[in-house]
């Protein structure tokens, strides 16, 4: 039986991804954010997970304005990294479990979650962030990934409820495919930032903070913070970390805590980084 | 289920400073200028569009206002007019610049002050989290 083993919340800012191409891991600016995922990177050689369900948006790589999906999820063999406009990351391609990722659409439609299906498409640094931090440099990534794509760009993004919803139903499908998975969900995004207008740069650690404090809790108040909050208190670009949400809900209503982090800045934004187990 | 009524949804996004939310009425005002935007994601739109910017333009279903905006740079002008900052990055990157120094140009500061001020852990919420309520 498939189980879902552990949650990875972490912010996929594209920044991260330069500095890592470049090297840059480990200078003055980027090495306090490097600092805190090294203890995952060593954890992550451990553990070993055979999928990732990882869940992020898409910045306008794969989905334009004319398709707008709210929750869409990849069941295709492989992803390659997108052009961005500076050209494709060097990093490999993201192969897919199929398998697995059917199981988990058909199962969802089922559960009244009306999914999208993409069976093509390239995965920006939204994606592709999170498995550097992770993983690091490699010559191929050592799992396989199920994308799952959020809508966080055009209002409404779905609920934070809907997003909890929607992980306890991942957990509930992973645990109904037959064979032995060991399976990781990660949310990304975040965590407070705002890219546009008079208002930009804005940075709220106090806020961030209780959110992470929110997540280790043994209740499910996180999910009911509406919209307006988010924006108000963490920027129009802080809306993102309603998708670690779906995360969280996937655990249970018990996590412990394997590990914790915070920094800011990183360019524009607030890197948060957090490591939960179903208990 | 709880519901949530749709125009008191809205209505609050206009109550927080110095922000444009993407809400459908600003996705149907630019859907044009974002998908010229996103049209940048291809190498050899992005030498087209450097190689003679107006004429590029041209080729759009975009106003007039629009494409002067573009041509200028002026990033709060285009989010007026339902431009989305994940489309315009793409902008950014055909320019060559940081991301977060296009950032600052939406914002009263120069590129280095608004780097200097992210450095000391960004912009606090304090004041700036609703015009109703100034808090």
């Amino acid at each position: 039986m498939a189980r879902i083993t552990a949650g990875v919340g972490s912010s996929h800012v594209p920044l991260l991804g330069v500095a890592h191409d470049q090297g840059k891991e480990r200078d003055d600016y980027f090495g306090p954010i490097f600092a805190g995922y090294d203890w995952t990177r060593e954890w992550e050689k451990r553990e070993k997970p055979d999928v990732v369900i990882l869940v992020y948006n898409d910045h306008a790589s794969a989905f334009d304005m004319k398709i707008i999906p709210t929750f869409a999820i990849g069941c295709g063999e492989r992803y390659a990294p997108a052009d961005e406009g500076w050209g494709p990351r060097k990093v490999p391609d993201v192969i897919g479990h199929p398998d697995l990722a059917w199981h988990i659409a058909q199962s969802l439609v089922l559960d009244e979650f009306d999914m999208t299906i993409i069976n093509e498409m390239d995965v920006d640094h939204g994606l592709t962030v999170p498995l550097s931090m992770m993983f690091g440099a490699c010559e191929q990534w050592p799992t396989t990934v199920i994308p799952l794509a959020v809508n966080v760009v055009t209002y409404p993004p779905p609920s934070g409820n809907r997003c909890w919803a929607l992980g306890e139903a991942i957990a509930r499908a992973v645990e109904s495919f037959p064979e032995d998975l060991n399976v990781q969900i990660w949310g990304t995004g975040g965590m407070s930032h705002q890219l546009q207008g008079a208002r930009a740069g804005l940075i709220n650690p106090e806020w961030d903070n209780r959110f992470l404090d929110l997540l280790e809790a043994d209740n499910d108040a996180v999910r009911h913070i509406p919209h307006i909050e988010y924006l108000r208190e963490t920027g129009s670009e802080g809306i993102e970390m309603v998708m670690w949400l779906i995360m969280r809900g996937a655990l249970g209503p018990r996590v412990k805590t394997l590990h914790r982090h915070y920094h800011v800045p990183c360019s524009n934004t607030a890197i948060g980084h957090i490591v939960l187990a179903p208990d | 289920m709880s519901h949530t009524d749709i125009h008191a949804y809205l209505a609050e996004f206009d109550d927080i400073p110095g922000t444009r939310v993407f809400t459908a009425k600003r996705a149907r005002q630019g859907y044009h200028l974002n998908q010229f935007a996103m049209s940048l994601m291809k190498a050899e739109n992005r030498e087209r569009f450097k190689a003679d910017e107006r004429a590029y333009l041209d080729d759009w279903a975009i106003s007039e206002e629009a494409k002067l905006a573009v041509l200028a740079r002026d990033y709060n002008a285009l989010l007026d007019m339902g431009g989305n900052i994940y489309f315009l990055s793409k902008l950014f990157s055909t320019d060559g610049i940081a991301f977060a120094e296009a950032v600052s140009t939406m914002t009263d500061m120069s590129w280095p002050e608004y780097r200097q001020m992210m450095l000391e852990g960004g912009r606090s919420p304090e004041g700036v989290r609703s015009i109703r309520e100034g808090r």
